[in-house]
């Protein structure tokens, strides 16, 4: 009788429930997720500066297109560089594209599979170290040619 | 004696159709973790509240919590670390699974997965060994770090995929599968991949990382499926340009489990 009273009452205070059928309660994931956390928004700002480095190869390639059309055409293009429109689509590619190298050289050692060395693994410190070593040392290089 | 606040999350399910906030304010000791001021709810306060917990030292992985939005194991998440100031903590049930009641989690659809992936050793003819296979400390060391899985499904509350991809196999079951796919006496790797070089499998993860950050054995399941994904790569372009080499030793006996 009370396990029938309870089956009839149920019903009342929650429609979907019943008696072997608990309800789970399932949480929509937000659209806005990856504002949520700081470590997802890193994730989505890594993710999105790819595109800055695509905008950074088309760039490059039109000035590369553009020394193959002549001096003119080159002294064109560096004056459409100095425009603010150019000067801040650099500058933001830039940011970005510092963000896109840092992040991804601190996540490389879990990418790769263990380097050993002597049986031992090489510690994920060194393997970071030694992408902004070798970053640093081939900026470098670039560096020294283009304003020697 | 210091108070401390705690904001829990309750669910009925035969009262309530959301989860609504309760708080309860517990007293501070040094020595407790947040599982202890849960239990002292439960003894003291409120017998009603519902919560996994079993070993209280990190080996069981049943006490994963949500703490500050954060998961946590709640036995190894300690109280003072969040008493500051007469500071609140918030505890909510492991983001992304769906709630039996207060903070129980409802978990058979990772363990489902966890199978799925054939997390045991896996030998090519079946046949029980006639003695124990031998390994060096070197060959140990190429897995040991995945084997400390304790299956706390922490790393699954830290994963946005898992909350937007019901199907992702998700990252503990990975590195598990790794970590037989990495062990010298298994052979089931192609076997493996066969379930986890898919969009549900390793090419769901998008690298975020979390899981790694939260996991409290240090287990780093993003490496092992970025590892994953480097070994899967490799072994398509081997079968891709040598056709006649070594491909997919995926006949053989279902020799275990299943």
């Amino acid at each position: 009788m009370r396990a029938r009273d309870m089956k009839t009452q149920a019903p009342k205070i929650a429609p979907q429930y019943t008696l072997y059928h608990p309800r789970w309660y399932r949480e929509r994931v937000s659209t806005y997720w990856w504002l949520q956390q700081k470590g997802y928004l890193k994730f989505v700002l890594r993710e999105i500066s790819s595109v800055f480095v695509a905008v950074f190869v088309v760039v490059t390639l039109f000035q590369l297109n553009a020394l193959r059309q002549g001096p003119d055409a080159y002294e064109h293009f560096q004056h459409w560089l100095r425009t603010p429109v150019a000067l801040s689509i650099n500058i933001i590619s830039l940011c970005f594209v510092v963000f896109h190298t840092i992040t991804w050289f601190n996540v490389a050692p879990q990418a790769i599979p263990p380097i050993k060395l002597r049986g031992r693994k090489l510690p994920a410190a060194l393997i970071a170290t030694s992408n902004f070593a070798a970053w640093l040392v081939v900026s470098g290089v670039i560096a020294w040619l283009v304003l020697r | 004696m210091d108070k401390i606040v705690l904001e829990i999350e309750r669910y009925s399910p035969e009262k309530d159709r959301k989860p609504h906030i309760e708080t309860y304010e517990v007293p501070v000791r040094k020595e407790w973790v947040v599982l202890d001021a849960l239990n002292y709810i439960k003894d003291k306060l409120d017998g009603s509240l519902s919560y996994r917990w079993s070993c209280r030292m990190g080996i069981c992985g049943s006490c994963g919590m949500m703490v500050n939005g954060e998961p946590k194991l709640t036995c190894a998440t300690f109280l003072t670390d969040y008493a500051r100031g007469g500071s609140r903590v918030r505890i909510q049930p492991l983001r992304y699974f769906p709630v039996i009641r207060d903070l129980v989690t409802e978990i058979s659809d990772f363990m489902m997965k966890l199978k799925k992936v054939k997390p045991w050793l896996i030998r090519e003819n079946g046949a029980q060994p006639e003695r124990e296979f031998l390994q060096t400390p070197e060959q140990l060391d190429d897995y040991k770090q995945f084997s400390m899985c304790i299956n706390c499904t922490l790393c699954y509350a830290a994963c946005p995929v898992v909350g937007l991809d019901k199907d992702f196999v998700g990252p503990a079951a990975i590195a598990l599968a790794q970590r037989y796919n990495k062990d010298s006496r298994d052979q089931g790797s192609a076997r493996r991949g066969a379930i986890l070089e898919h969009p549900e499998g390793i090419w769901g993860c998008t690298f975020v990382g979390e899981c790694t950050r939260v996991c409290p054995k240090h287990v780093d399941p993003a490496g092992a499926v970025q590892q994953y994904k480097l070994e899967a790569s490799v072994n398509w372009l081997k079968s891709f340009v040598l056709p006649w080499g070594q491909k997919h030793e995926s006949k053989g006996h279902e020799d275990t489990g299943t």
